[in-house]
């Protein structure tokens, strides 16, 4: 058994970032996440492990010294919020093209502009479909709890390595700023060892000089590697989606929710099934790859879907494309930095699905 | 003596570095790039240490470097290749990390980046090439375009009271406590350019010392841009370019030299 503790979520993720073996972390303050770049200042995480830990003059410089470090095969992160991690857009979009490994925390807050400090899930188009110029995506986890943001800085990290990509833990000022108990997991080693083959570590006698870039001014050149980033997110659909069902077996009516969303749906199902409605709850944990087969093959069985999220209805397009017209589906979700009740979220399912389809 | 006779190792006073590539230079003829790339590349031979540097070259005509350079290379966006270098140095302090930048990359979209990382005193080589103008994007007026000079969106020459005035970044950098050798340079005849090569040797030599930045920025010319033949740029250069940007150290071993008196 691993060691418990108490902690806020951006604390889990700083002394998890210790423990995955990560190199550096780069950032700059924001609320509601400055908790990471303080907690990795104060554990003085150089004497732990040799990470290296540095405050940014911006949020542009810092996921550039990701880049960087990135460039050289270590382990390396940044964290922000919404703000911020408009302004990383440019650098991540580089990062996505040179088919770099990194680690980007962004615990929302709500928008649009500077908006508010408090939490909100209205960054999902911008994580999920790109964010920056190009054709590109970003491999993103979406914790709801503590635990889960400890544990999916390491989740994050093996797969950013296994597909050379980017990846994005999509959490929310709740799941940051809330304390719960944790077990962490053993601390593993950093590595020394790159793979030649493309670190810009130095060209050695033994190797060709290796060039990390995304130009290709050739368009034939740049359509084929475009081919070849489409090839790697499809073999992320295959082998890497993951979310959790909850009470789905017997269910008449779905809620699908990830986050901070689905832990207040959790709730939403007890209410409901209390009441007598067959309510179950599907939990995106990779919003991209996203579930979509899973929903398509639950749009047989379920009669309605509500997608809650705190926006004004951004992953209910996905959720629609997946259940493609079979089944009704709505959206509920307080936004701009409210946070919806379960009680809300139960009427809203019985307003939206329950008693149109019944 | 017969040409066999002549030919032979010990009478070379001049070969290629082999780390330049075979590749054709992408620059016009004349341009001040391909000059200053081979001094980088000679420097780095003659050190002996290609095996640890690491290069960075952003957006700008030198946007290509790593074609032209042997040694394993970053391409990375406009402006931001000091951030770029801070996370390489600061996870291999060992390594020998160096930008090559263009006026409008380092002094304009960049500026921020460049004063941050010399100010954070982050032990890398920053080779700075101020021509005048935006060489890429075919002419534009840069941060360090001088009053009255034209370029195609300063058609009338540059007009200090609604556009501003030209940027010295290297005298503003030299004042940061973070950087430790800030020299200006130029590469427009055979003197200047073995001084700008002693000059870039100093400055990747600093690495050793851990003592923060070592700044060169080499006063280039931009014919193309400045619609000038390659001769007509240099003579052009030396009589405007220079008069508004002195070549000279400005600051050696983190001391500030006195104004004027240059080395
Ligand atoms: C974010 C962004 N804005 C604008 C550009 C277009 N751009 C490419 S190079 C360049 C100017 C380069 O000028 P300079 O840095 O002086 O280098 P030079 O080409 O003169 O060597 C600009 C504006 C870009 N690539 N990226
Ligand atoms: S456009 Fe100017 S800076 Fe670019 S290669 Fe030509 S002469 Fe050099």
């Amino acid at each position: 058994m691993g060691e418990i503790r108490l902690m806020k979520g951006n604390e889990a993720i700083a002394e998890a970032a210790i423990r995955a073996g990560c190199d550096a972390y780069f950032g700059y303050p924001i609320t509601p996440q400055s908790e990471v770049l303080e907690y990795l200042m104060a554990e003085k995480p150089h004497e732990r492990t040799g990470m290296v830990v540095l405050q940014a003059e911006s949020e542009v410089a810092a996921i550039n010294m990701v880049y960087g470090a990135a460039c050289t095969g270590k382990k390396v992160m940044t964290s922000s919020s919404s703000p911020g991690i408009s302004l990383m857009q440019e650098g991540i979009s580089y990062i996505a093209g040179a088919e770099l490994p990194c680690l980007i925390v962004n615990v929302v807050r709500g928008g649009p502009g500077l908006g508010t400090i408090q939490p909100s899930q209205a960054d999902y188009f911008q994580a999920t479909k790109g964010g920056g110029h190009g054709d590109y995506r970003l491999i993103v986890l979406a914790p709801s709890s503590v635990q889960e943001m400890a544990d999916f800085v390491k989740l994050a990290f093996d797969l950013a390595f296994k597909y050379r990509n980017p990846a994005m833990i999509l959490s929310d000022g709740v799941i940051g700023q809330m304390m719960e108990k944790i077990e962490l997991f053993e601390p593993i080693p950093r590595v020394n060892e790159f793979d030649q083959s493309w670190v810009t570590t130095g060209k050695t006698p033994d190797r060709q000089r290796n060039i990390i870039t995304s130009l290709n001014l050739d368009p034939y050149l740049q359509e084929e590697h475009n081919h070849h980033l489409q090839e790697k997110y499809a073999r992320m659909r295959r082998e890497d989606v993951r979310y959790e069902a909850i009470a789905c077996d017997d269910a008449d009516y779905l809620f699908v929710a990830y986050g901070s969303s689905a832990r207040i749906c959790q709730k939403a199902v007890q209410l409901a099934r209390k009441k007598g409605i067959k309510a179950g709850l599907l939990r995106p944990i990779t919003l991209f790859p996203f579930p979509e087969k899973i929903l398509g093959d639950l749009s047989q069985s379920v009669k309605g879907m509500l997608a809650v999220e705190m926006s004004a209805g951004q992953m209910v397009e996905d959720v629609r494309l997946a259940v493609n017209g079979k089944i009704p589906v709505e959206h509920f979700g307080r936004f701009g930095g409210v946070v919806h009740s379960p009680e809300e979220v139960l009427e809203a399912l019985e307003e939206k699905i329950v008693k149109p389809v019944v | 003596m017969n040409l066999e006779e002549i030919i032979r190792e010990e009478n070379i006073v001049y070969r290629r570095t082999p780390l330049l590539t075979d590749k054709a230079l992408s620059y016009c003829p004349g341009c001040g790039h391909g000059t200053t790339h081979r001094l980088i590349m000679e420097v780095i031979e003659e050190m002996g240490i290609q095996s640890d540097v690491i290069g960075i070259a952003p957006v700008g005509c030198s946007v290509l470097a790593y074609e032209f350079m042997d040694i394993d290379m970053i391409e990375a966006a406009h402006g931001r290749a000091p951030a770029v270098a801070t996370g390489i140095k600061r996870t291999w302090p060992g390594k020998y990390v160096f930008t090559y930048q263009g006026d409008g990359d380092l002094a304009a979209i960049g500026t921020s980046e460049t004063i941050h990382c010399c100010n954070r005193g982050e032990n890398i080589t920053i080779i700075f090439i101020n021509n005048g103008i935006y060489g890429m994007t075919g002419g534009q007026m840069a941060p360090t375009t001088i009053p009255g000079m034209k370029s195609s969106t300063s058609p009338f020459g540059r007009d200090t009271a609604m556009m501003g005035y030209p940027l010295k970044i290297t005298e503003l950098i030299a004042q940061l406590p973070g950087t430790y050798y800030v020299s200006r340079q130029s590469v427009h005849t055979p003197a200047s350019v073995r001084k700008a090569k002693k000059a870039i040797r100093k400055a990747f030599e600093n690495q050793k010392l851990n003592k923060g930045v070592s700044f060169v920025e080499v006063v280039s010319n931009c014919n193309s841009g400045w619609k000038m033949t390659p001769v007509q740029a240099n003579k052009w250069l030396e009589e405007n370019m220079l008069a508004y940007f002195p070549p000279g150290d400005l600051k050696v071993d983190g001391q500030l030299v006195e104004q004027g008196k240059t080395s």
